[in-house]
């Protein structure tokens, strides 16, 4: 086909202009979060709330409130065995925080409510060696593992509420781990026991390459 | 061979038959290789846009559970996606494909007026659906290298950003909302959903293609491979 004069290749510099804004996204980035972040109180009313519900195994784990159990033991003087009314008894603790997933998603302003580990953990008396936690999920093979130390930060907890509604099984219920300083794969979903130990471990995403300490924007290759 | 074939359309073209004929005379629009590379793309978008939902809406990630498995179907259809465009370019009509992404790179007076909203003749392809496949060829380049990225990603903190999954979901409102276009167009809307003939078996009509498609029809556009059954 012959172009006269007059053809312009106004296709192709349209595929290269959104190329390249494209490819600028995925540099810059931090503007387009932005947008996404302002436009959530519209997606959330047909995409999504800005939650995405991430599993590695097939089904998600089934919580029954007369038969769940959480266990503590490991380096502990009195390993505990408790049950969802027993969590409930304990002091309750709530916070405003900020999620952020290692994927690049974010959610501002999460409600959650729960236990603290001072808490949960006093009637298990932590041996001296005992130097860390590790995370033993109902959704087989997920752990994960913190230090004493980060457990005990004042904004880390067991919740057992988001947004002022019991933990729903997506998001893992019972009980999850909610560390806001850290990536999301931290915060272990479906929690059915909690091992003390002399040192962490690696968690189901470090053993694929991820960090341990997941702190937010200064980890895993940000 | 071809100065007769198009010498014979040109004298259709200036004496059109009777409407309300019983066989209208047929015009090919689209190669084999053409309605391959589309039907080709389209099944791969709406698995990946199924499985991708999947991966993305909670209610759905819950309702279907599997994550693994979801993953697994999202990431080889893509894959495979890739290796049948590169085949089908690959053993088709190459130098066919080559002309026709000049001819929806180049946009004339007529596309340009055509763009402002006033009506002018056209094409084979008329100035919008140019642009539509300049946007779809970019999404579908972007696609391709944000889910590179995110699957290194997984294996590598060098190509980790921490844009890239947004830029992925933000491709997939967009094509979404330019398939909505594109499915209006070719289902539904009465004039010009004849298009998707074209599409289908690879010839329009002539007459519609003389309205819809004019300088195309008298440039010398060529009757169909096969002649279409008689009813």
């Amino acid at each position: 086909m012959d172009h006269s004069s007059d053809s312009r290749p106004y296709g192709r510099r349209a595929f290269l202009g959104i190329v390249a804004a494209g490819i600028g996204a995925l540099v810059v980035g931090r503007p387009l979060e932005r947008v996404t972040a302002h436009l959530s109180p519209i997606t959330s009313l047909f995409v999504s709330d800005g939650w995405r519900i991430y599993t590695v195994a097939s089904t998600m784990p089934e919580f029954d409130p007369n038969t769940w159990r959480l266990e503590i033991g490991g380096l502990v003087s009195n390993p505990q065995t408790l049950s969802y009314d027993d969590l409930l008894s304990l002091p309750q603790a709530e916070q405003v925080s900020t999620f952020h997933c290692v994927t690049g998603w974010t959610v501002e302003d999460v409600h959650w409510a729960g236990v603290r580990f001072a808490d949960l953990l006093a009637a298990a008396k932590p041996l001296p060696q005992a130097k860390a936690l590790s995370f033993v999920s109902a959704e087989l093979p997920y752990v994960d593992s913190l230090t004493l130390e980060q457990v005990l930060e004042p904004d880390v907890m067991l919740a057992h509420r988001l947004d002022g509604a019991p933990l729903s099984q997506p998001h893992g219920a019972p009980v999850r781990v909610v560390i806001p300083e850290m990536y999301g794969y931290k915060g272990v979903k479906w929690l059915q026991r909690i091992e003390l130990t002399a040192a962490p471990i690696d968690g189901y995403w470090e053993q694929r390459g991820y960090d341990r300490d997941a702190f937010v924007g200064h980890s895993n290759g940000y | 061979m071809t100065a007769t074939r198009s010498s014979a359309i040109r004298t259709a073209t200036e004496a059109p038959p009777p409407t309300g004929t019983r066989s209208p005379r047929y015009v090919r629009r689209f190669s084999r290789t053409e309605r391959a590379i589309h039907w080709i793309h389209a099944a791969a978008f709406f698995v990946l846009l199924g499985s991708g939902l999947v991966l993305y809406l909670p209610f759905l990630s819950e309702a279907v559970g599997r994550r693994p498995l979801v993953k697994d179907v999202h990431l080889y259809t893509a894959a495979a996606w890739a290796a049948a465009l590169l085949l089908v370019v690959l053993v088709g009509d190459r130098r066919g494909v080559r002309r026709t992404i000049r001819e929806l790179e180049y946009f004339d007076t007529d596309d340009r007026r055509w763009l402002r909203g006033r009506r002018s003749p056209q094409g084979r392809f008329n100035a919008g659906q140019k642009l539509n496949a300049a946007a779809t060829a970019a999404l579908a380049f972007l696609f391709g290298l944000s889910g590179l990225l995110l699957w290194l990603g997984e294996r590598d903190t060098t190509f980790r950003f921490a844009s890239t999954v947004l830029v992925h979901d933000w491709l997939t409102f967009v094509s979404v909302a330019l398939l909505a276009g594109h499915l209006y167009l070719a289902v539904i809307h009465p004039k010009t959903r004849h298009a998707l003939r074209g599409m289908t078996t690879g010839s329009v009509r002539e007459d519609w293609a003389r309205e819809h498609h004019e300088k195309w029809v008298a440039s010398g556009a060529e009757p169909p491979e096969t002649p279409p059954a008689r009813s």
